[in-house]
């Protein structure tokens, strides 16, 4: 009886997270169908808690009750433009969670007087591995994006073969604690050094890579969930994981196409080396045109269509209010404005989006590169905001540089680009950029923010 | 038993994949947080060790991947809840209204 009520809730649970997640394909119905997939997990744990191995609740009620208080903060206080360092960091929770369960699995095993067989010592190795190398990657991760560790990839030569010959170590010691599980040694050495590998795997890659780590350690996360479902026979452990790192699975795929770069590429974090070489096009010799915020105002405010393309310097800057009321100015005069959002501008697949949305952009603005690109050519004005590879035109006509072959945004299709940038620095992939030189382009200097309500305060003048 | 464990995964893992493909690029960070907070179902796997009184030390680890787990569901859904009130269409402007919890 017991036992088909527990079964009863995880079916429950797992519907409701399947529709769920379903409910994120239409941004009307997504909101309500979130709710029922915390409903699930509300089933889910009461489910669990029938349990008839649970005879001590008292250290489970601690748990939860502090779980609730850390979680709340984490969850209403946390600025948005944050998003990207506390996904990171329930990533790290959630890896850490899974790990520790391992960890009490093996040791309670042994303590018991058990030898785990070879299918279980497997699936428990699996999960401390792969949590472990999480919670040290997510941790980095989170450090250079709150930017508590340079954001600059960390190299040194070897460090390729280093990783790797770290990683096979690590596999080694969990085919010896699979074979020997009574050698406790070799399993907990696997924990350490599977925490060490997670932070050299991300410490080499640089920022603006950041989108393709977080999804990639958004899968490995799910995993070991997965893997936690395996060990202790748990279905909606196993159903939860497999989502979860399928979501994350697909979105490091998208965000590795997004950037031109094999999944290989992605899976063995082998980003740092690239981005370090400069190579492409000299700008010797050409010079760039500056614009005043007047000029560039008098621009915008005739523009018929003025493409809104934002990057990462429009979240540094904060500017997104900024732009929200810049668009409502123009389209106020009768413009129309559209936002063009490539899929990896900014730290996080849908970083932008986010932003936008928080600043009250409606979300039938924001588009994505396919459905935008054929628009520009209609556009009177580009207006690039702290974006800088996503509209570099080297990555469409110069198969020296190393972003040949990224989908880029047309910005330099339409009849005129203005750029909002604070200096001439190359983007992080260290590459000129032809735009910023483009006979058509003229550049408005200075802090994002500052540089939007000057000309807003401008248009109003035109 | 161990066979059929298999087949739920691969099962779970194609539905995921079918389903999360959809998930429009708009929406890709509210899915993040989603997942996230689904992932907190490692609390089941926690709340067994927290509670099952094997031996001190994994009532221990169990108790400490409670909290973990806990505030990711906690603070996992709530944010997700945070964003997609925010994700507004042009047409109906006030089918929710900013700022009510």
């Amino acid at each position: 009886m017991r036992d088909s009520l527990i079964a009863g809730s995880y079916l429950v649970a797992s519907v409701l997270f399947i529709l769920g997640l379903r409910s994120l394909t239409r941004p009307d119905k997504a909101r309500r169908g979130m709710q029922q997939a915390a409903v699930g997990m509300v089933f889910a744990v009461v489910g669990t808690l029938l349990n008839h191995t649970i005879v001590d609740y008292r250290w489970i009620a601690a748990g939860l009750v502090l779980g609730v208080i850390i979680g709340y903060p984490m969850g209403m206080w946390v600025p948005m433009t944050a998003m990207p360092q506390r996904i990171a960091l329930s990533l790290t929770l959630s890896a850490l969670a899974a790990a520790l369960v391992g960890v009490a699995e093996f040791y309670t095993e042994l303590a018991n007087g058990v030898v785990p067989g070879r299918y279980k010592m497997a699936a428990l190795g699996f999960e401390v591995m792969l949590g472990m190398i999480t919670v040290g990657g997510t941790i980095v991760a989170a450090g250079k994006l709150q930017e508590w560790i340079t954001s600059k990839p960390v190299t040194y030569k070897g460090q390729n073969v280093v990783n790797g010959l770290v990683f096979l170590g690590i596999l080694s010691l969990l085919v010896y604690t699979i074979v020997d599980p009574a050698q406790q040694w070799a399993f907990y050495t696997m924990i350490g050094v599977s925490f060490v590998f997670g932070i050299m795997l991300v410490i080499p890659i640089g920022g603006a890579d950041m989108p393709v780590v977080v999804a990639l350690l958004n899968s490995y996360s799910g995993l070991a969930s997965c893997a936690t479902g395996f060990a202790i026979g748990n279905v909606i452990l196993l159903i939860s994981g497999s989502l979860d790192g399928a979501s994350g699975f697909i979105l490091s795929i998208l965000m590795s196409k997004a950037m031109n770069r094999s999944f290989t590429n992605v899976l063995f974090g082998a980003f740092g080396g690239e981005t370090t070489a400069i190579a492409g096009k000299s700008s010797a010799g050409l010079t760039v045109r500056s614009i005043g915020a007047e000029d560039a105002a008098i621009q915008l405010a005739y523009a018929q269509l003025v493409i809104v393309i934002p990057g990462y310097g429009m979240a540094v800057a904060q500017a997104q209010h900024a732009v929200r009321e810049l668009a409502e100015m123009i389209e106020k005069r009768g413009g129309e404005v559209k936002f063009a959002v490539h899929p990896v501008a900014g730290r996080m697949p849908g970083h932008m989006n986010v932003l936008l949305a928080e600043a009250n952009v409606p979300y039938d603005k924001l588009y994505d590169m396919d459905e935008i690109n054929g628009e520009f050519d209609r556009a009177d004005v580009a207006l690039v905001i702290g974006a800088n590879d996503v509209v570099n035109p080297a990555a469409r006509n110069d198969p020296g540089s190393p972003i040949y072959g990224m989908p880029i945004l047309n910005a330099d299709h339409a009849k005129s680009v203005i750029v909002l940038k604070r200096g001439m620095s190359a983007g992080f992939a260290g590459i000129e950029n032809e735009l910023f030189y483009d006979k058509r382009t003229s550049m408005l200097f200075g802090d994002a923010k500052t540089s939007l309500t000057s000309l807003i305060g401008e248009i109003k003048n035109v | 038993m161990e066979i059929l464990e298999l087949y739920v995964f691969v099962l779970a893992a194609f539905v995921g994949y079918m389903v999360i493909s959809r998930v429009p690029s708009l929406l890709h960070t509210p899915l993040m947080a989603a997942t996230n907070a689904i992932s907190g179902i490692s609390l089941v796997g926690s709340l067994i060790a927290a509670g099952s009184a094997n031996n001190r030390v994994a009532t221990l680890l169990g108790f400490v991947a409670v909290v973990c787990a806990t505030s990711n569901i906690i603070g996992g859904f709530l944010i997700t809840d945070r964003m997609l009130r925010m994700f507004k269409s042009g047409d109906k402007k006030s089918v929710e209204k900013p700022g009510t919890h």
